[in-house]
C-alpha cells in the first residue's frame, strides 16, 4: 500500500532492479545460450510446375516439391521438425538411410511419341535405397524399411521381399553425395503388379508443408489426376552439399509428380489446354511457406517459325536452359511476384495453338527400348529386348539391368546380343542366377551401342510349375515381370553449361551432370506379362487319392509276395452262399461249382 | 557271339547319328519324359556357362549335376554326342559280359541242384538248357541298345547316359566278384544319384554267395565280409566327396545336388510321381510326404533281401525298377536300364499272371501346346498310368519268379488229395 522509504527501501528498490537486469539479460541470453549451440536449422521450400506440350498433342505436367533441410539428421537428435515432413525423417535417421527413392506409377511413358522423359518410373511400385555403411543388418532394416513406407503410402509395399529384391552392381548409383558406394548396402525392387489410387495420393499430399491448401499443390485433386494416360508420384530423399565448399550436408526431399493428359479423352480432341481444362482448378495464391513458387511452360518452337503456341496470360520472364540435350524456352510465371496477380486474383494458364497442325515434328528421342515375350506354349519363352540409338554420329554405351521372377528360369546360355547383325559382346556381365522361392535373378550388362542401330538381345527361359498355393487368386491373369532398367550417359548435340541448382529450375537439376557434353537418362521398359503352366486347383484330393492308390498298389503287390508263400489250394465247404448257388444250378441243370 | 553283338552295336550306333543329324534332336530334348532337372543336357551347358562367367553353377537352382560331371564335360563338351553314343555302347558291352558271365553261374547251380535232386520230378519243361541261354546276352545288349527309351536318351544327351553306365559297369564288377570295383562302381552311382545306394544288399548277397558265405548273422565270416564291403563302399564315396569339394572349393554342390534330389523342389513334369503330388499338396503336409515317398523307394530292401537272398540278381533287377519307378526324378533313360534284363526272366512266361508284352504307350504329351486344366489332367493320369503299368510288370515277374521256384521244388503238375487239378494261391 505504501512505499517504505530510508535505507531499507533503497536495498530493496536495488535489488529488484538487478533482478530484473538479470532476468532480462537471461532472456535476452538463452537463445544465443550457453555452450553456444545454434538454432533451429535452416529449411527451404521451392515449388514449381511444368507444363510441357507432346509432340502428340497431349500435355505433361510435372509438380516438384523440394524441401532442403540443413540438419544432420543422424548425428543430432532432432525433434523439431517444420517444413521437412516429420515421418521421413523419423525413418533417415532410424534406419541409417543414404538415400531413398519410391515411386508409384500408373501406365506407361511412351518414350516414342513423347519424348524422353525428365523422370521416368516404372508401372507399379519401385523402391530403391541406399543405406549408410554404419548399418549392420541391411535386409532386416529394408524389410522393416519397406513395411514403414507401405503404412506411411498406404500401398502393399509389404509385398517386397527377398524374391523380388535385387542388389544391382552398376546401375543405380548415388544420386546424392557419396563417399563410399559399396552396392551391398544399395536395395533395389519393383512391384509391377502394384496399382496407383487416390489412396497412394492422400498421404504423399499430407507430406507437402502447405498440403493441398495453398500453392500449386491445390491443383492436386484426384479425380483428374487419375484421369491421365500416366500419373506417376514419387518421393526421393538424399544428401546435397550445403554450401560450395560442402563441408557439411543438408537433406533434400524432392515430391515429384508427372501426369500426362490425353488430348482425345481430356481435350476432346483438340490441343488448347488450359489450367482449369486440365485440373478443373486455378492457382490463387502461392504457398506462403515456400521460397519460390513457380509455373514454367515449355514455348520452345520445334520448327523454323516462330511461336506457335500461344500463352495466356502473358509470362514475365522467359527463362531458357538447355535440357537434355536440346536448347528449350520456358515462359515463367512466379507466383510469389505481386505482378501476377494484379489483373485476377486466379492465374489459368492457358495454352493455344495460333494454327491447326496436322503433325508436329516428331524428334525421335535419341534412346529408347521395347521389351516382348515371344515364343509359344506354356513350356519356354524368349524375352527379347530391343534399344534404339538413333543418335547419327555418336555412340554411347548403356547398362541394362533385369530383374526377372525365379519361376522364369533364364538360361544364360541362350543370351544373344546382336547389332546390325553381327554379334555385340557386352563389355560388363553380371548374373546373378535365381534361387528357387529365395531370389530373383539378377542380369546387369554394359552393351555399346553403336551410332544409328537396333540392338537386339535375347534370352531363352523355362516356366516353372509352382505349387498351388503359390499361385495369385488370378492365375490365368499372368505374372508381371518387371520392367527392365536402361542407365546411359546420352551425348548431348548442344553443350550444356553446368549452373548452379540453387538457381536454376528444379526439373534441370534431378540428376547430377557430370560434365556438359552428355546428360544423364535413366529409361523402363515395359513391364512383361507371362503365363505359367496351372495345376488343377479344383482337385488336390484327387491328385492325393490317385497317386496314394498307385503307391499302394505297389505296397499291397509287394506286401502279398513277400510275406505270402504259395499253398496247394484246399477244396473248401463253401459258405452258404455257395451253396445256395449250387441249388439253383441243379434247378438249372448246369454243373455245380 | 561277338560279331552279332558287333553288328548290334553298329546299327545302334548309326541310328543314333542319324538322329542326332535331324530335327528330332531338338525336339526330344526338350520332352519332358527324357530330359529331368536332374539330367537335362541344356542345364550341364547352363552350368558350364556360368562357370565362364565367373559364378558358381551351384549358387542358382539351375544346374543339379555332380562336379564329377563338370570335371568331364570341361573338357569333352565339343564331343558330347561321341561321349554319349560311346557310353551306351560301354553300358550295352558290360551288360553282355555280365549276363554271359551270370548265365554260366545259373547253370552251374541249376546243375548242382539237379545233381542233388532237389528239384522235382516232373518239372523238365523249367529247366534251362544252354541253348534256350545262349543268346540272352545278346538280347539283354540289344534289348538296350535298341530300345527306343535309351535312343531318344542318346538324342536327348541326358546324362542319365552315364548313370546307367556307371551301373552297368558295377553289375559287371559285382557278377565278375570283385569286391573292390564293386563297391568303387557302387560308391560312383550313389554320389550320381543317390538311390543306387540300396543296390548295396544284392551285390553284397551275390558276392557272399560265390564266396560260399551262407547268410547267418551269427556267422563271424559274414559279418566280416559285410564290413569289409561297407568300408570300401563308404571309403570311396568318401574320396570322391573330397576331391569333388576340391574342384570347386565349396561345399555347395551338396545342398544342391542331394539337396535336391531329396527335398524335390523343382515340379517340372516328368514320368514321375512326385512333382504333381507335390503341386497339390498342403503346405502343412509337405514335409510329411516327402519323407514318406522317400522311404519308399529305401523301404523295400530289406524285405526283398529276406525274400530273395538265395536269388541275389533277381533282387538286383526288382530294385533297379522300384528306383526307376518311385525315384523323385525319373526319365525313360532309368526304364530303359531294367527293361534291358527283360530277356534274362523270359523264361518265366510260362508263370506269368498277366500277359504283358512290356510295351508300353508310345510317350507324347501335351504338354508344351495347350494351357488348360484338362491337358494338364491328362498328362497326370498318363504319369499315372505309366507308373502303374511298371508296377503291375514288376509285380507280375516277381510273382512269375516265386512260382516258378514253387514249381521246381513241389513239382510242376499239382495234384490235389483226390487227384484233381490243384490251384495255386498266395496264402
Amino acid at each position: 500500500p505504501h512505499w517504505v522509504s530510508g535505507p531499507e527501501a533503497e536495498v530493496q528498490r536495488m535489488a529488484w532492479a538487478v533482478a530484473a537486469v538479470l532476468g532480462l539479460l537471461l532472456l535476452l541470453g538463452s537463445p544465443g545460450g550457453c555452450g553456444g549451440s545454434p538454432g533451429p536449422p535452416r529449411d527451404s521450400l521451392r515449388e514449381e510446375l511444368l507444363l510441357s506440350p507432346l509432340p502428340s498433342g497431349d500435355i505433361a505436367a510435372t509438380f516438384q516439391f523440394r524441401a532442403r533441410w540443413d540438419s544432420e539428421l543422424h548425428r543430432e537428435g532432432v525433434s523439431h521438425y517444420r517444413l521437412f515432413p516429420k515421418a521421413l525423417g523419423q525413418l533417415i535417421s532410424k534406419y541409417l538411410v543414404r538415400e531413398l527413392h519410391l515411386s508409384l506409377t500408373q501406365g506407361f511413358w511412351r518414350t516414342r511419341t513423347w519424348g524422353q522423359p525428365y523422370l521416368q518410373a516404372p508401372a507399379g511400385a519401385e523402391l530403391w535405397v541406399w543405406f549408410q555403411d554404419s548399418v549392420t543388418d541391411v535386409d532386416k532394416a529394408w524389410k522393416e524399411l519397406s513395411n514403414i513406407l507401405s503404412g506411411i503410402f498406404c500401398a502393399s509395399l509389404n509385398f517386397i521381399d527377398s524374391t523380388n529384391t535385387v542388389t544391382p552392381t552398376a546401375s543405380f548409383k548415388p544420386l546424392g553425395l557419396a563417399n563410399v558406394t559399396d552396392h551391398h548396402l544399395l536395395r533395389y525392387a519393383v512391384l509391377p503388379r502394384e496399382i496407383v489410387c487416390t489412396e497412394n495420393l492422400t498421404p504423399w499430399k499430407k507430406l507437402l508443408p502447405c498440403s493441398s491448401k495453398a500453392g500449386l499443390a491445390v491443383l492436386l485433386k484426384a479425380e483428374r489426376l487419375f484421369h491421365t494416360s500416366y500419373h506417376s508420384q514419387a518421393v526421393h530423399i538424399r544428401p546435397i552439399c550445403r554450401d560450395a565448399s560442402c563441408l557439411s550436408v543438408s537433406w533434400e526431399l524432392r515430391q515429384t509428380l508427372t501426369v500426362v493428359f490425353d488430348t482425345f479423352s481430356i481435350g476432346q480432341g483438340k490441343r488448347d489446354w488450359s489450367l482449369f481444362k486440365m485440373f478443373s482448378r486455378t492457382v490463387t495464391e502461392a504457398c506462403p511457406l515456400a521460397s519460390e513458387s513457380k509455373i514454367y511452360v515449355d514455348i520452345s518452337s520445334k520448327t523454323q517459325e516462330n511461336e506457335l503456341l500461344e500463352v495466356t496470360p502473358p509470362p514475365l520472364s522467359v527463362h531458357e536452359a538447355s535440357v537434355q540435350g536440346d536448347r528449350r524456352t520456358y515462359a515463367v510465371y512466379d507466383l510469389l511476384s505481386p505482378l501476377l496477380f494484379n489483373v485476377s486474383r486466379s492465374l489459368n494458364v492457358q495454352l493455344k495453338w495460333k494454327r491447326p497442325q496436322d503433325s508436329l515434328d516428331l524428334s525421335t528421342p535419341v534412346l529408347h527400348a521395347q521389351r516382348y515375350v515371344s515364343g509359344y506354349g506354356l513350356q519356354t519363352g524368349e524375352i527379347s529386348t530391343l534399344i534404339y540409338n538413333t543418335h547419327p554420329y555418336r555412340a554411347f554405351p548403356v547398362i541394362l539391368l533385369e530383374t526377372v521372377p525365379w519361376y522364369l528360369r533364364l538360361y544364360v546360355h541362350t543370351l544373344v546380343i546382336t547389332t546390325k547383325g553381327k554379334e555385340n559382346k557386352p563389355s560388363y556381365i553380371h548374373y546373378q542366377p535365381a534361387q528357387d522361392r529365395r531370389r530373383p535373378h539378377l542380369l546387369e550388362m554394359l552393351i555399346q551401342l553403336p551410332a544409328n542401330s537396333v540392338t537386339k538381345i535375347t534370352i531363352q527361359f523355362e516356366r516353372a510349375l509352382l505349387k498351388w498355393t503359390e499361385y495369385t487368386p488370378d492365375p490365368n491373369h499372368g505374372f508381371y515381370v518387371s520392367p527392365s532398367v536402361l542407365s546411359a550417359l546420352v551425348p548431348s548435340v548442344l553443350a550444356m553449361k553446368a549452373e548452379d541448382a540453387e538457381k536454376s529450375p528444379l526439373f534441370t537439376s534431378l540428376f547430377p551432370s557430370a560434365d556438359g557434353s552428355s546428360y544423364f537418362v535413366r529409361l523402363y521398359t515395359e513391364p512383361l506379362l507371362v503365363n505359367l503352366p496351372t495345376p488343377d486347383f479344383s482337385m488336390p484330393y484327387n491328385v492325393i487319392c490317385l497317386t496314394c492308390t498307385v503307391v499302394a498298389v505297389c505296397y499291397g503287390s509287394f506286401y502279398n509276395l513277400l510275406t505270402r508263400t504259395f499253398h496247394v489250394e484246399e477244396p473248401s465247404r463253401g459258405g452258404l452262399a455257395k451253396r445256395l448257388a449250387n441249388i439253383i444250378r441243379k434247378v438249372r441243370g448246369v454243373p455245380p461249382l | 557271339m561277338a560279331a552279332p553283338l558287333v553288328l548290334g552295336i553298329l546299327v545302334a550306333v548309326t541310328v543314333r547319328a542319324v538322329l542326332y543329324r535331324s530335327s528330332l534332336a531338338g525336339f526330344i530334348s526338350e520332352r519332358v519324359e527324357v530330359a529331368s532337372p536332374l539330367n537335362a543336357w541344356k542345364r550341364v551347358v547352363e552350368g558350364l556357362a556360368l562357370l565362364d562367367l565367373g559364378v558358381s553353377p551351384y549358387s542358382g537352382d539351375v544346374f543339379h549335376e555332380t562336379p564329377l560331371i563338370i570335371y568331364l564335360f570341361h573338357f569333352l563338351i565339343e564331343y558330347s554326342e561321341l561321349v554319349f553314343m560311346i557310353t551306351d555302347v560301354l553300358t550295352a558291352v558290360a551288360l553282355y559280359l555280365a549276363v554271359q558271365d551270370f548265365n554260366k553261374v545259373v547253370f552251374k547251380k541249376q546243375k548242382l541242384l539237379i545233381e542233388l535232386d532237389r528239384y522235382a520230378s516232373d518239372v523238365a519243361e523249367l529247366i534251362r538248357t544252354p541253348m534256350e541261354m545262349h543268346y540272352i546276352p545278346l538280347k539283354v545288349a540289344l534289348f538296350y541298345l535298341l530300345n527306343p527309351y535309351t535312343v531318344m536318351s542318346c538324342v536327348a544327351k541326358s546324362t542319365c547316359a552315364i548313370n546307367n553306365t556307371v551301373i552297368a559297369f558295377f553289375i559287371l564288377a559285382t557278377i565278375k566278384g570283385s569286391t573292390l570295383l564293386s563297391a568303387i562302381f557302387l560308391s560312383i552311382a550313389t554320389y550320381q544319384s543317390l538311390y543306387p545306394l540300396t543296390l548295396f544288399a544284392p551285390a553284397l548277397l551275390y558276392l557272399l554267395q560265390r564266396q560260399f558265405i551262407p547268410v547267418k548273422l551269427k556267422s563271424k565270416d559274414f559279418w566280416l565280409y559285410t564290413t569289409q564291403y561297407a568300408a570300401l563302399y563308404l571309403c570311396s564315396l568318401v574320396v570322391i566327396v573330397c576331391l569333388s569339394f576340391f574342384l570347386l572349393n565349396s561345399w555347395d554342390f551338396i545342398p544342391s545336388v542331394y539337396g535336391f534330389i531329396l527335398s524335390v523342389p523343382d515340379l517340372t513334369p516328368n514320368i514321375g510321381l512326385f512333382w504333381y503330388f507335390f503341386a497339390e499338396m498342403f503346405e502343412h503336409f509337405s514335409l510329411f510326404f516327402v519323407c514318406v515317398f522317400q522311404i519308399n523307394v529305401f523301404f523295400y530292401t530289406i524285405p526283398l533281401a529276406v525274400k530273395l537272398k538265395e536269388h541275389p540278381i533277381f533282387f538286383l533287377f526288382i530294385q533297379l525298377a522300384i528306383i526307376s519307378i518311385f525315384k523323385s526324378y525319373p526319365t525313360v533313360g532309368d526304364v530303359a536300364l531294367y527293361m534291358a534284363f527283360l530277356p534274362l526272366w523270359s523264361h518265366l512266361y510260362r508263370c506269368k499272371f498277366f500277359v504283358f508284352d512290356s510295351s508300353h504307350p508310345h510317350p507324347h504329351s501335351p504338354w508344351g501346346t495347350l494351357n488348360s486344366n484338362t491337358t494338364d489332367v491328362y498328362c497326370v493320369t498318363y504319369t499315372l498310368y505309366i507308373s502303374l503299368l511298371q508296377i503291375l510288370l514288376i509285380s507280375d515277374y516277381f510273382y512269375a519268379f516265386l512260382r516258378r521256384e514253387y514249381y521246381l521244388t513241389h513239382g510242376l503238375y499239382l495234384t490235389r488229395k483226390d487227384g484233381t487239378e490243384a490251384m495255386l494261391v498266395l496264402k
